[in-house]
C-alpha cells in the first residue's frame, strides 16, 4: 500500500486488522519518518525502536495465529513523557528526573498495550507541563510542523508536533490548563481533554492534581474518539476517577448536530483575541448552525478570574507534588556534606526556572495564615466558575470558543515575560477549573498558514457531544486540517509554510 | 511574707498507634514487622512519580472502632491533608493526614490513677500514614520503607493530666483499650504506639496555660513517667529560678534520665496543609457506622463491672482478669462451663497467668484452655480430686496437654473413697503408732488429726478426710 503514515490511527487499524499491511511495515515507516525529520522538530525525547519493532512483530504473529485484533493493533504511538513506562525513561521534560527508568507502567500505557498498540517512543513537553510554547523542556524546545521558528504549543506540544507531522499515529497527553487544547490547535491537530475523572492519572506524573487529566491527540475525530474508549474508564488504582460506563464514542460519527445548541460565551471574543482566529473560529460555529445546530449566545461572567485561580491552585498543587523530587531515591542527585544541603544543590539543579517560579508560587499561596487568603479563595472562584458552566449548560448543549487567542507565536517571543505566556491559557483553564470535557480541532489557518484551533465544551461526562459536533464538523469543512509540509522542505523563515506544497489557500473562510 | 508559688504541671499527650491492618494505608504492601529493609514496598509507598493513594477501608475500620469505644463524634464527611516537610524517611515530601476535619472528636479515655477516677478527654483521633526510618550506620544513612505507609491514628489528648503518674495512666488505659479492640499491638519498645507529652506549668488556681514543651522519645511506660516528671521538675526549676520557659520540642534521654532542645517554636515547620486532592472525601454512612458499632466488643471497664456484679469477684480480681481481652475471654469460657466465677478466677490468676508467664503463650493458645481448666475445677468440686492433687494434675495438663480426666486416670490420682480400701492404711496407722493411740483414748481425741495426716501421707493425699476420720474414730473409739 502506499505510505502507511499518511492515514490516522483509526483507518490504519483497520488495514493492519484486515492485514493489508503489517504492524512491522507501519512501524518501520513511522521510526524512518521520526529518523529523518524529528531532528529539526524534535518531538521525541525517547525512540524506542527495539521495542517497537519487537511489539509490532509480536502483534503481527498474534493477528496471524487468527486472534481477534485489539482496538488500537498495531497502531504505532507516541505518549507524552509525562506518562510513566516501565523499563523505558521517563524524564517529564526535566533534569531531575533524567536517567530515571520506571519499575511500573501507568494505567494509560497498560491499557494502550492490551488494545494492541505499538509505542514508539516518549515526546517532548514543558518541564513538569508547565508551560504554553515548549520552551520550557530541559532538553530543548520541540518546533511547529508548520513553521520551525514557531512554538508546537505547550505543554504537550511535542505530542501535537508529533502527530501533525505524522511521526506516530496517535499520541496522548496530559491537559492541566489547557496542555492538550493549546498545542493541538497551534499544531492543526484534533485534541480532547476529557471530563476530570474520565481518565485514570496513575502513572501520569502529577502537576496538580486536581486539574490534571490525560487525553488523545489525533490527526482526525475519529481518531480521538478510538483512543478515548481505549484509556477511559474506571481505574481502583485512582481513587479520583468515575466509575461511569465509557460509550463507543465513534459511533457519534454520522449523527449530524440537528437539534444541538451550540452556545458561544461572549466573554471568549473579547480583548486578546487575534482577529483572525476570531474570523475563523466564527465561521467555524456559523458551519455548525449551518448544518442545523443552533446557535446562542451565553455568559460566562466569572470568565476573568479564571487565570488568576487557575495560577494559584496550580502552583500551590505543584509546589506539593515536586517536593517528591529530593535526590535521595531516583533522579538527580548533586551531593552535598550536608542533608539540606543535598536538597538545595539537587533541587537548584535539577529544576528549570519556571518549575522553580511555579514551586515559589505555590508555596508562598499555601504558607500558614496565608492559605484562606489564596488557595480558598481560589478554590471558591473556582465554584463560581463550575456554577458559570452550569447555568450556561442550562441553555445549551455545548460551547463553542476558540482553544487559544494566538496562532502559533515565534520562539523566545513569550519567554521573557511569563504572564503574558500564562494569558495564552485565557480558553482553556475555566474547563479544568470546572473539571469539563473540552477538544480543540482544526478550523482553518490564518493567512500566514498556521493552524487555527476550535474549542467545543460540554457538560461533565458529556464527551459523546462534543464528538458528534467534531465529527459533523469535520464532515462539512474537511479541508479545515492537513498535513503540514516537510520540515525538511521548510526554510525555517517565517511564512516559509506558503511556499511548501500546500499551500494556506485555506484561510479563515475556508470552513463554510 | 508571701508564701511560695506552689505549682500545677497541665500535660496532654498525643499518642500514635499503628494499626493492626494487613496491608498498607494507601497501597498493597505488607505490614508485617521486622522484614527485611525494603521488601515490603511498592510504587505507591516509595512515592514514585505518577502514583496514587487508595485509602484501605480497613484503617477506617480501626479508626471507627476506637472513636466509638472513647465516645467520640464521628465526622461523617472528613479529609484527607497533605502535611508538608522534607525528611529522607518521607518518600513524597508529605505525609497524607487529616488536618481541618479529623475522622473524630470530643471523646474521653478514663482511667484510675491511685484508686481515684480520672478523665482524660480527647480533642481529635486522626488517621495518617507513617513514614520509613532512617538507619545511621557511621557517615552513612540508610533508609528503610518498610513503615512508610502503615496505616496510623493520632490520638490528641486535652491538656486534662496533672501530674506524671496521670499521664501514665492515661497511657496504660489507651493501651489496655486499643489492644482490647485488636486496632494495634500496643508496643511501645517497637514503636507501634508513640507517645509525645505537651507540659507547662502554671501557679495552682489560674486559668491560663504556661509556656509548653513537646517532650519526644518517649517509648516505655516508665519513660512515660519519668520523663514527665523530669519536665515538671525542670520546668519548676527555671520558674523558681525567675526566668521563663522556652517554648520548644525537647528529647528525651532515658539512659541519661534527662531531656535536650531539640528545636525551638521559631525553628518550628511550616507544615503547609491543604486538601489531599488525590482522594475524595472520605463518607462514613450510617451502615458503615452501624457495621462498626457491632463489631464492638463490650469495653473493659464495663466487662470488669460485669465480673464484679455476675460472678462475686473482688474489684482488683476483675480488673487483672480485663487487663487482657483474650485473658478476660479466657476467664469468661471456662467460667461458663464450670458454674463457680470465684473458683475459676482463683485458678485463672494463679496456676493459669503462671503457666503462661513461664511458656510465654498468649491466653488464646493457653497450654490449658479454658475448657480444661473447666474440667478440673469439676472434679474438685464432685470430690474425685482433692484441691492439693488438682494443682499436679494441672502441672500435667501444662506437660502433656491433656484433660484433667485422662490425667488424674493415668496417674491414679483420684480420691480414695471406697471405706474398705482405705480400712488398711488405717489399721497401719493405729497399729504403728501405739503412743498415740494411748494419748487418745485417753481422752486427747485431738490427736485423730495426726492419726489423718499418717494416712493422707500413706495414700499420697489422695484419700477422703471425711472417710478417713469416720474409720479412724471406729478403730480408735473401739475397746
Amino acid at each position: 500500500m502506499s505510505d502507511p503514515t499518511t492515514v490516522g490511527a483509526a483507518e490504519l487499524r483497520e488495514r493492519i486488522a484486515r492485514r493489508e499491511l503489517s504492524s512491522v511495515e507501519a512501524t518501520r515507516a513511522y521510526l524512518d519518518r521520526i529518523a529523518r525529520r524529528d531532528g529539526r522538530l524534535h518531538a521525541f525525547l525517547h525512540v524506542d525502536e527495539e521495542g517497537a519493532l519487537a511489539r509490532a512483530a509480536a502483534i503481527d504473529a498474534a493477528l496471524a495465529r487468527g486472534e481477534a485484533p485489539g482496538p488500537l493493533a498495531g497502531v504505532p504511538v507516541a505518549l507524552k513523557d509525562i506518562f510513566v513506562t516501565r523499563g523505558i525513561p521517563t524524564t517529564c521534560g526535566s533534569r531531575i528526573l533524567a536517567g530515571w527508568v520506571p519499575p511500573y507502567d501507568g494505567t494509560a500505557a497498560t491499557r494502550l498495550r492490551a488494545a494492541g498498540a505499538v509505542l514508539l517512543g516518549k515526546l517532548n513537553m514543558d518541564e513538569f507541563a508547565m508551560g504554553s510554547s515548549n520552551e520550557n523542556s530541559a532538553f530543548g524546545p520541540t518546533r511547529n510542523p508548520w513553521d520551525l521558528q514557531r512554538v508546537p504549543g505547550g505543554s504537550s506540544g511535542g505530542s501535537a508536533a508529533a502527530v501533525a507531522a505524522s511521526l506516530c499515529a496517535l499520541a496522548l497527553g496530559t491537559d492541566t490548563g489547557g496542555s492538550i487544547r493549546q498545542p493541538a490547535s497551534l499544531c492543526g491537530v484534533v485534541g480532547i481533554k476529557p471530563t476530570y475523572g474520565r481518565v485514570s492519572r496513575y502513572g501520569v506524573i502529577a502537576f496538580a492534581s486536581s486539574l490534571d487529566q490525560v487525553g488523545p491527540l489525533g490527526r482526525g475525530v475519529a481518531d480521538c474518539a478510538l483512543a478515548l474508549e481505549v484509556i477511559a474508564g474506571h481505574d481502583p488504582r485512582d481513587a479520583t476517577s468515575l466509575p461511569a460506563p465509557v460509550p463507543r464514542y465513534r459511533d457519534a460519527a454520522g449523527r449530524g448536530v440537528r437539534g444541538l445548541r451550540v452556545g458561544v460565551p461572549t466573554e471568549y471574543f473579547g480583548a486578546g483575541l487575534d482577529p483572525e482566529v476570531a474570523a475563523a473560529v466564527t465561521a467555524a460555529i456559523e458551519s455548525l448552525r449551518a448544518a442545523g445546530a443552533a446557535v446562542v449566545s451565553v455568559s460566562l461572567p466569572h470568565t476573568e478570574y479564571a487565570i488568576a485561580a487557575y495560577y494559584l491552585i496550580c502552583t500551590a498543587e505543584a509546589s506539593s507534588n515536586l517536593a517528591r523530587y529530593d535526590g535521595v531515591r531516583y533522579g538527580l542527585r548533586v551531593e552535598r556534606p550536608t542533608l539540606q544541603g543535598t536538597y538545595r544543590a539537587t533541587r537548584a539543579a535539577g529544576f528549570g526556572p519556571e518549575v522553580k517560579r511555579r514551586i515559589m508560587l505555590g508555596t508562598y499561596a499555601l504558607r500558614a495564615g496565608y492559605y484562606d487568603e489564596y488557595y480558598r479563595k481560589a478554590q471558591c472562584v473556582r465554584t463560581l466558575v463550575r456554577e458559570d458552566f452550569r447555568r450556561a449548560f442550562e441553555r445549551c448543549d455545548l460551547l463553542a470558543t476558540p482553544t487559544s487567542p494566538l496562532p502559533a507565536f515565534r520562539l523566545g517571543e513569550k519567554v521573557a515575560d511569563p504572564l503574558a505566556m500564562y494569558l495564552c491559557d485565557a480558553y482553556t483553564t475555566s474547563c479544568n477549573l470546572a473539571g469539563l470535557p473540552g477538544m480543540s480541532l482544526p478550523c482553518g489557518f490564518t493567512a500566514a498558514g498556521l493552524p487555527v484551533g476550535l474549542q467545543l465544551l460540554g457538560r461533565p461526562l458529556e464527551e459523546e457531544t462534543i464528538f458528534r459536533a467534531a465529527f459533523a464538523y469535520e464532515a462539512a469543512a474537511p479541508g479545515s486540517a492537513r498535513r503540514p509540509p516537510d520540515p525538511d522542505a521548510l526554510t525555517g523563515a517565517a511564512g516559509a509554510a506558503g511556499t511548501a506544497g500546500a499551500a494556506p489557500a485555506a484561510t479563515a473562510a475556508e470552513p463554510t | 511574707m508571701t508564701p511560695p508559688v506552689v505549682y500545677e504541671a497541665v500535660i496532654g499527650l498525643e499518642v500514635h498507634a499503628q494499626l493492626l491492618t494487613r496491608s498498607k494505608i494507601f497501597s498493597g504492601s505488607s505490614t508485617e514487622f521486622g522484614a527485611p529493609p525494603n521488601t515490603h514496598v511498592d510504587p505507591v509507598c516509595l512515592g514514585l512519580p505518577g502514583v496514587l493513594p487508595v485509602l484501605n477501608r480497613a484503617a477506617v475500620d480501626c479508626a471507627l472502632r476506637l472513636a466509638l469505644a472513647t465516645g467520640c463524634t464521628v465526622r461523617r464527611r472528613t479529609r484527607f491533608a497533605r502535611k508538608h516537610y522534607f525528611y529522607p524517611d518521607l518518600p513524597k515530601g508529605y505525609q497524607i493526614s487529616q488536618y481541618e476535619e479529623p475522622i473524630a472528636e470530643h471523646g474521653a479515655v478514663d482511667f484510675e490513677v491511685g484508686g481515684q477516677a480520672r478523665r482524660g478527654r480527647l480533642r481529635r483521633i486522626h488517621l495518617e500514614e507513617d513514614a520509613g526510618k532512617n538507619v545511621h550506620r557511621g557517615t552513612t544513612s540508610l533508609v528503610d520503607f518498610n513503615r512508610a505507609g502503615v496505616p496510623l491514628v493520632e490520638i490528641v489528648s486535652e491538656p486534662d493530666l496533672r501530674s506524671a503518674d496521670e499521664a501514665a495512666g492515661f497511657m496504660r488505659t489507651l493501651r489496655q483499650l486499643v489492644r482490647w479492640l485488636g486496632i494495634c499491638d500496643g508496643n511501645l519498645e517497637e514503636g507501634s504506639l508513640r507517645c509525645d507529652a505537651n507540659v507547662s506549668l502554671r501557679p495552682r488556681g489560674r486559668a491560663e496555660y504556661g509556656v509548653k514543651t513537646e517532650l519526644k522519645n518517649i517509648n516505655s511506660f516508665k519513660f512515660v513517667r519519668d520523663a514527665v516528671a523530669h519536665e515538671i521538675a525542670r520546668q519548676e526549676a527555671v520558674l523558681r529560678d525567675g526566668a521563663a520557659v522556652v517554648a520548644e520540642t525537647r528529647l528525651w534521654d532515658a539512659d541519661r534520665g534527662r531531656s535536650a532542645a531539640m528545636r525551638s517554636k521559631e525553628e518550628a515547620h511550616d507544615y503547609r496543609y491543604f486538601p489531599e486532592p488525590d482522594l475524595p472525601p472520605l463518607v462514613i454512612d450510617e451502615a458503615w457506622l452501624a457495621a462498626a458499632q457491632g463489631q464492638l466488643p463490650d469495653l473493659p471497664s464495663a466487662r470488669c463491672a460485669r465480673f464484679v456484679a455476675d460472678y462475686g469477684l473482688p474489684p482488683g480480681d476483675a480488673a487483672t482478669l480485663t487487663a487482657e481481652r483474650d485473658l478476660s475471654d479466657y476467664f469468661e469460657a471456662a467460667a461458663c462451663a464450670h458454674g463457680d466465677g470465684r473458683t475459676v478466677a482463683h485458678w485463672v490468676l494463679g496456676e493459669v497467668l503462671r503457666a503462661l508467664k513461664r511458656t510465654g503463650a498468649a491466653a488464646t493458645a493457653a497450654p490449658v484452655g479454658p475448657l480444661q481448666l473447666a474440667g478440673l475445677c469439676d472434679l474438685v468440686r464432685d470430690g474425685t480430686i482433692s484441691g492439693k492433687i488438682a494443682k499436679e494434675v494441672f502441672a500435667h495438663m501444662v506437660t502433656t496437654g491433656r484433660g484433667a480426666g485422662a490425667v488424674v486416670a493415668e496417674l491414679g490420682l483420684a480420691r480414695l473413697s471406697d471405706p474398705a480400701a482405705l480400712e488398711a492404711a488405717c489399721r497401719a496407722a493405729v497399729a504403728g503408732n501405739p503412743r498415740q493411740v494411748a494419748q487418745y483414748r485417753a481422752g486427747k481425741t485431738k490427736v485423730l488429726g495426726f492419726f489423718v495426716g499418717e494416712v493422707m501421707k500413706a495414700t499420697r493425699g489422695q484419700a477422703d478426710p471425711a472417710v478417713v476420720n469416720d474409720i479412724l474414730r471406729r478403730l480408735l473409739d473401739a475397746p
